[in-house]
């Protein structure tokens, strides 16, 4: 199998860019000069700010797609175009070019984040427009879309290392966009910090590269992804995983995620739910000969994918504000990505495929929440919300949409990309994923009814004053076209033939064929299996929380697995006190030894200087003369020691 | 008939001493000024006594400098010690005491 990818590799030489794809540069530099120049115009700006964000972004997108058409043109295996901007790091045997790569793989996220991004952008209008400071976060959504594309394009790891650490910053920068609340800044500071724990893992990949193969461009690396020895693409694979988990939010670093909700809800919609998180997958697929080379690695990443399924969606079950419940579902469908990608060749675009479906319909979902809270006087508590159908009709439909994607209702988007992988699982005899992932599947069928139900169905709960109402058409537009993309992109991109999707004859050229395992049961079977339980879990949600009562405040007594999954199955507890509190005694500590030690010394040697010349300057007595008898002394002992060497020699 | 000139360094070591002791215990600036002088020149002397013992004209070029030093002191000093009796109404160099700690 190996053979085979790496000979697909080889062949698809890059061509140099031509037509549209010369221009991929701008992708990068358009929103970039967007950012700067709202950044440094500050409020001269305010006035039209947004807008020029919102051209730029739709301008990207306009770009993107000439691309996607011009790569369309092109012959199957001549879709991947470089283009070499210059010669970045030219230092000794490193030699890493600042060059940009398309390929059917890169065009996927180039439309989905500029799609996104620009129906965000358009939203956003709308959502900050009582914002004094709209032009600030308008202007770091444009770098946001910059340093993502930044990602998605680099033709090496460095490069995309680059990208990488953007996106971090913007994603920080908006979280903490309201960063005089206290809470929101140590939001922004935790996901800053998580995500360096992983960075720190692709940052050790990187050079591991290096070290092994001498070079860190994709072609050059994949082209000796068989020379490698065992163990070391085994090390390097499961150090791109820690990068992923990092950014994917994957067990054990998914704890920045729901956190990170503190930021405005575009902002959680583009970035924490439809692009930026599903930066990891994007890593792992991008390195699919070095994970295809080592089944270790493989199972590890399919390992930590489905302990995030479960753990997400656990925690989902139990949350009631609205922004957090789609977080942990966030967390837990990249956790079928990682599954997706973690099943090898033939999963590899079948985790892209649920990531392009996931950036619809969750895009127009937090969007949607964000639509009901606008509607709610930023109510996010659903125990507050319910009935809500009837005031905001545009959201409820929209989300409605959103709701039977997720879960994976017919012929909608994930029904079409989540049981691809559930099927493929079944299909590569990894029963226990299966059975896992089912199991993740009612339960993320439980929880998005149980929002549904608490948020649109049932009766009003919301406090008295609160006059709830329709979003304005600037933002309501996303959601119907976002709506769109949930219900059909599964099967334009799918479709029912499992040999035939052409999201994987897109993809082949990167990931390489893949061979087709017939599972041992009739794949329409397993389907209406899937399907029957997940009826199941949407129906339990719905008797218990649209045909009964929901009470306003949290009931206290409940069996312990429900406090368990109150408390965030402890990973906050554990790491504040495993890892945040020694942090904070080490760098007190160290404040101390600093205060103390290093600057008692400092200062210490100063203070002994300054008090013995205070005293010495006392001879100073300013009178002449008796300056003049300490320079008579001082000749006397001089004449005397002469005359003393010169008589005793 | 000639001198031995010991002499002439005993007489340079008296002038000097009453120089020196002039200055310590002298307060008035002019005479604390003469008494330098006298010390100088009592240098001098002995610079000059040098030379003729070694019968070499470097004590002599070195006593030319002493006067060259000494001239140029007494135009600078002597213009400090008018102003400080202009300003102060005083010569006597233990009421300048300002340039202290």
């Amino acid at each position: 199998m190996t053979d085979v990818v790496l000979l697909a590799q080889e062949t698809h030489a890059a061509a140099d860019a031509s037509g549209a794809a010369s221009l991929m540069w701008l992708l990068i530099v358009a929103p970039l000069v967007g950012a700067t120049l709202l950044l440094f115009a500050g409020r001269r700006s305010d006035k039209w700010g947004h807008l020029l964000a919102t051209a730029v972004s739709a301008f990207t997108f306009v770009l993107g797609f000439a691309m996607f058409l011009q790569l369309r043109g092109e012959g199957h295996d001549e879709r991947t175009i470089s283009q070499k901007l210059y010669e970045w790091i030219p230092i000794g045997s490193l030699h890493v070019d600042f060059r940009l790569r398309l390929d059917p793989l890169s065009i996927c996220f180039v439309l989905l984040i500029t799609f996104v991004g620009t129906l965000v952008h358009v939203y956003s209008i709308g959502y900050m427009d009582h914002d004094h400071d709209r032009r600030r976060f308008f202007a770091y959504l444009n770098l946001f879309i910059a340093a993502m594309l930044l990602l998605v394009l680099a033709d090496n790891f460095l490069l995309l290392y680059v990208g990488w650490e953007g996106v971090g910053l913007a994603s920080m920068l908006l979280i903490g966009f309201w960063g005089d609340v206290p809470a929101y800044a140590t939001a922004a500071k935790k996901a800053f910090v998580v995500n360096r724990v992983g960075d720190v893992g692709l940052g050790l990949a990187v050079m591991t590269m290096f070290a092994t193969v001498g070079a860190v461009g994709f072609d050059e690396v994949f082209a000796r992804a068989g020379d490698i020895s065992g163990p070391t693409v085994t090390a390097i694979c499961l150090l791109l995983l820690l990068g992923a988990c990092g950014k994917s939010a994957q067990f054990p670093l998914h704890v920045w995620l729901p956190d990170a909700m503190a930021g405005p809800t575009p902002a959680s919609a583009l970035i924490h739910a439809a692009t930026m998180v599903t930066a990891g997958v994007y890593l792992i697929a991008r390195a699919n000969p070095l994970f295809s080379a080592s089944h270790t690695a493989r199972t590890a990443v399919m390992t930590v994918g489905i302990i995030t399924v479960l753990i997400g969606g656990v925690i989902a079950c139990a949350q009631d504000d609205i922004k957090k419940v789609l977080a942990y579902s966030t967390i837990s469908q990249i956790g079928y990505m990682m599954v997706g990608v973690g099943l090898g060749p033939a999963g590899y675009a079948l985790g892209i495929f649920h990531l392009l479906t996931h950036g619809f319909f969750k895009a127009l979902m937090f969007l949607g929440a964000g639509s009901v809270m606008h509607g709610v006087h930023n109510e996010t508590d659903m125990r507050r919300m319910g009935g809500l159908r009837t005031f905001m009709p545009w959201t409820y439909w929209t989300f409605l949409i959103g709701w039977l994607a997720i879960i994976g209702a017919p012929f909608t988007s994930g029904f079409f990309s989540k049981d691809a992988i559930l099927e493929l699982a079944y299909a590569e005899e990894n029963y226990v994923i299966y059975a896992l992932g089912l199991l993740g599947a009612v339960i993320t069928a439980f929880y998005m009814t149980r929002l549904m139900a608490m948020t649109f169905w049932g009766p009003n709960r919301f406090d008295k004053g609160v006059h709830p109402h329709e979003s304005p058409r600037v933002m309501t537009v996303p959601l119907a076209l976002l709506a769109a993309g949930a219900a059909l992109s599964g099967v334009l991109l799918g479709g029912f033939d499992a040999d035939k999707r052409p999201i994987a004859a897109w993809l082949e050229p990167v990931f390489g064929p893949a061979e087709h395992h017939e599972p041992a049961i009739n794949p329409v079977l397993l389907t209406l299996f899937t399907v029957a339980v997940i009826a199941g879990g949407a129906y339990a949600a719905f008797t218990r929380y649209a045909r009964h009562d929901v009470p306003i405040t949290a009931p206290g007594v409940v069996l312990p697995p429900v406090t368990w999954a109150r408390k965030k199955l402890y990973f906050d507890t554990v790491y504040e006190s495993v890892v945040m509190r020694p942090g904070q005694w080490l760098a007190r500590a160290l404040v101390y030894v600093d205060g103390r030690g290093v600057d008692g010394a400092v200062n210490g040697a100063a203070a002994l200087v300054g008090g013995t010349s205070g005293r010495v300057r006392r001879v100073q007595t300013g009178f002449v003369r008796s300056y003049a008898l300490a320079m008579l002394g001082g000749a006397v002992l001089l004449v005397g020691a002469l005359v003393l060497v010169r008589l005793v020699p | 008939m000639t001198l031995d000139p010991a002499y002439y360094l005993y007489l340079s070591g008296v002038l000097f001493s009453i120089g020196a002791v002039g200055f310590l215990l002298r307060r008035n600036a002019i005479v604390a000024f003469m008494c330098v002088e006298l010390m100088l020149n009592a240098s001098n002397l002995a610079l000059v006594t040098f030379s003729r013992i070694n019968g070499t004209l470097d004590g002599q070029v070195m006593a030319f400098f002493v006067m060259v030093v000494a001239a140029a002191e007494v135009v600078v000093g002597l213009a400090i010690i008018v102003t400080i009796f202009r300003t102060r109404q005083s010569a006597s160099v233990d009421d300048a005491n300002l340039l202290k700690w």
